[in-house]
């Protein structure tokens, strides 16, 4: 058990209070996108029967609070050239993977950087870090860069390709109650 | 609850859809552009239009555009499951060859199952579960275990590093 399990760190995982009813009826309305019309706040203000100040004080607030990550679009990384993605993982030391993981997250190259529990003896690895390339070599040049920053504090490594997305609609919440 | 999606047809389309359409200049920029930071305010599209100079409506038909030929799967609001007061996980199975299309139609068929990707290696389905309630999470994983046959491991972090890339169009 690492020392650090029993105290994740507050600003990341730590919910809020119970959910608005106004701002679950805004998640629902727009987890599948924001209205693709000039006044996309207003359409959705007229859709909850409030005003459109209240809707955008809300999403500013989600924000600011962390429960929105941000408001944009999300590529299809695949169809923009980027090929080579792996999830790549690695067994690193306990003592020094807080430091080792924060090294590993702010390569430019790498979008998701996890602490991850081990399922010994099947699956040794303890630190996640998705990596994308356009081409094969782009990936391996930077799977020796992270070795070499994790050094002698790795003890095993692996890379797994994605060879089939077989869904990508991102988070939902079901409707109803 | 009666909300609806408002603009569900946009984005049921499949980000697979074969398209041979090419990407030209101002699509790259409105791609690079949209990633992050999309205002709040009375008239964004039009905010973010006349950065790159083009008119609303230009921005609004390639925004459409560019979800129906699967350059963007997805344009609005993105979410933090944990923050919300939800639960999420990675969870990973190792699955025979012969039953991964089986199994992978029953981890999708779950709402709650945001993302599942095939990877070469023993444990070669990975999926990650978001829920409105934290304990929905076994629940979940619970019923897809049930439902195939095969174990589900649970893989839910830690500790966060990072989140979030910017890709280049």
């Amino acid at each position: 058990m690492l020392a650090f399990t029993s105290k994740p760190d507050p600003g990341q995982t730590e919910a809020l209070d119970a959910l608005a009813p106004l701002d679950r009826q805004l998640i629902l309305l727009t987890q599948d996108g924001l209205p693709l019309v000039p006044r996309p706040f207003d359409a959705l203000a007229q859709t909850l029967g409030v005003s459109a100040d209240e809707v955008k004080a809300r999403f500013e607030r989600m924000l600011a609070n962390g429960c929105i990550r941000r408001i944009g679009a999300a590529p299809n990384h695949y169809r923009l050239g980027y090929r080579a993605n792996a999830m790549t993982v690695w067994d690193v030391d306990d003592a020094c993977v807080m430091e080792l993981g924060e090294r590993i997250g702010a390569l430019p190259y790498v979008s998701h950087c996890y602490l991850r529990p081990r399922i010994p003896p099947q699956w040794p690895y303890n630190l996640f870090a998705m990596i994308h390339g356009k081409t094969r070599a782009d990936l391996d040049g930077y799977l020796q860069a992270m070795a070499a920053i994790l050094s002698d504090a790795c003890h095993a490594s692996d890379q797994l390709l994605s060879t089939r997305i077989l869904k990508k609609t991102g988070m939902r919440f079901r409707g109803g109650q | 609850m009666t909300a609806q999606p408002i603009n569900p047809p946009i984005m049921r389309r499949t980000p697979h859809d074969p398209s041979d359409y090419q990407l030209d200049s101002v699509d790259r920029r409105l791609i690079n552009r949209l990633q992050t930071g999309f205002p709040i305010c009375d008239e964004p599209y039009a905010a973010v239009a006349s950065e790159l100079d083009i008119s609303e409506a230009d921005l609004l038909k390639r925004l459409r555009h560019l979800l129906q030929t699967g350059y963007l799967t997805r344009f609005g609001p993105f979410y933090h499951a944990e923050r919300l007061g939800g639960g999420l996980t990675l969870a990973a199975m190792q699955v025979a060859p012969e039953h991964v299309e089986r199994v992978s139609t029953t981890i999708n068929r779950h709402p709650e199952v945001a993302h599942n990707y095939e990877r070469d290696h023993a444990l070669n389905l990975w999926f990650v579960v978001a829920t409105e309630k934290p304990e929905d999470v076994e629940a979940v994983l619970a019923a897809i275990a049930l439902e195939s046959g095969y174990p589900v491991h649970n893989l839910p972090k830690q500790r966060e590093f990072y989140v979030g890339l910017h890709f280049q169009a």
